[in-house]
């Protein structure tokens, strides 16, 4: 089951390498985002899209 | 939709999932840095002031006035203790029957703004409604700080209006 966390658990993540993805559209990604975060919209959320991933590295959604 | 591509993720196989549910406005509401083209727009929370009074339902005026006094502010904004707004008290209210409680002179539900919401828009706002400040909430309503007119205009570089 997910972790739900805080900005201060991810805060501590990032420090720990964790990977940063935004899973909203593209164009919000656009604008603005987290340092670091690569965009994977939702609606494309597959096993393809996410291959980049790193699979022994916490990754954050938000 | 963060909730969803956690889960998501998890029927993918990935078994560290984390989900920042309060996501970019909560980080944005830190004061954290971000990048993207509109990285460095000036936003509300950037001019909010965090300093602005606070206090409780069950406080009393008398309490409440001293504490507006000693500060650079002249209104007390209500909150719980979760920091979630709850009213405002401003001087008018200030001014009443000191023995009286928050809960009794306090305005309910005042008007707020994002701490991502952009400086210019909400400096228009302002400025066409002649008021001189607008809280400034996380989207659950918690306080982040106090926008004067006069302090957005400044950070715009615009004449005050």
């Amino acid at each position: 089951m997910p972790t739900s966390i805080d900005r201060d658990d991810v805060q501590r993540l990032m420090g720990e390498g964790a990977q940063l993805v935004e899973v909203l559209p593209p164009a919000e990604y656009e604008e603005m985002h987290l340092p670091g975060a690569i965009n994977i919209p939702l609606t494309d959320l597959n096993r393809d899209t996410t291959a980049k991933l790193k699979r022994d590295r916490p990754v954050i959604v938000y | 939709m963060s909730p969803r591509a956690a889960w998501r993720l998890e029927s993918l196989g990935f078994t560290q999932v984390f989900d920042y549910v309060a996501g970019k406005v909560d980080w944005l509401a830190g004061g954290l840095p971000v990048e993207g083209n509109l990285a460095d727009l000036p936003r509300a929370g950037d001019v909010a002031r965090s300093d602005v009074p606070t206090c409780r339902l069950t406080e009393i005026i008398a309490d409440v006035r001293a504490r507006v006094q000693a500060s650079d502010h002249t209104l007390c904004v209500v909150t719980n203790d979760d920091g979630v707004v709850l009213g405002r008290l401003r001087a008018r209210a200030l001014r009443g029957d000191p023995k009286a409680l928050v809960e009794q002179a306090m305005e309910s539900g005042p008007t707020t703004t994002r701490p991502d919401d952009p400086l210019k828009a909400i400096t228009d706002r302002l400025q066409d409604a002649r008021v001189g400040s607008i809280l400034v909430t996380t989207p659950d309503g918690r306080l982040v700080g106090l926008l004067y007119r006069e302090d957005a205009e400044q950070r715009l570089g615009e004449a005050p209006g």
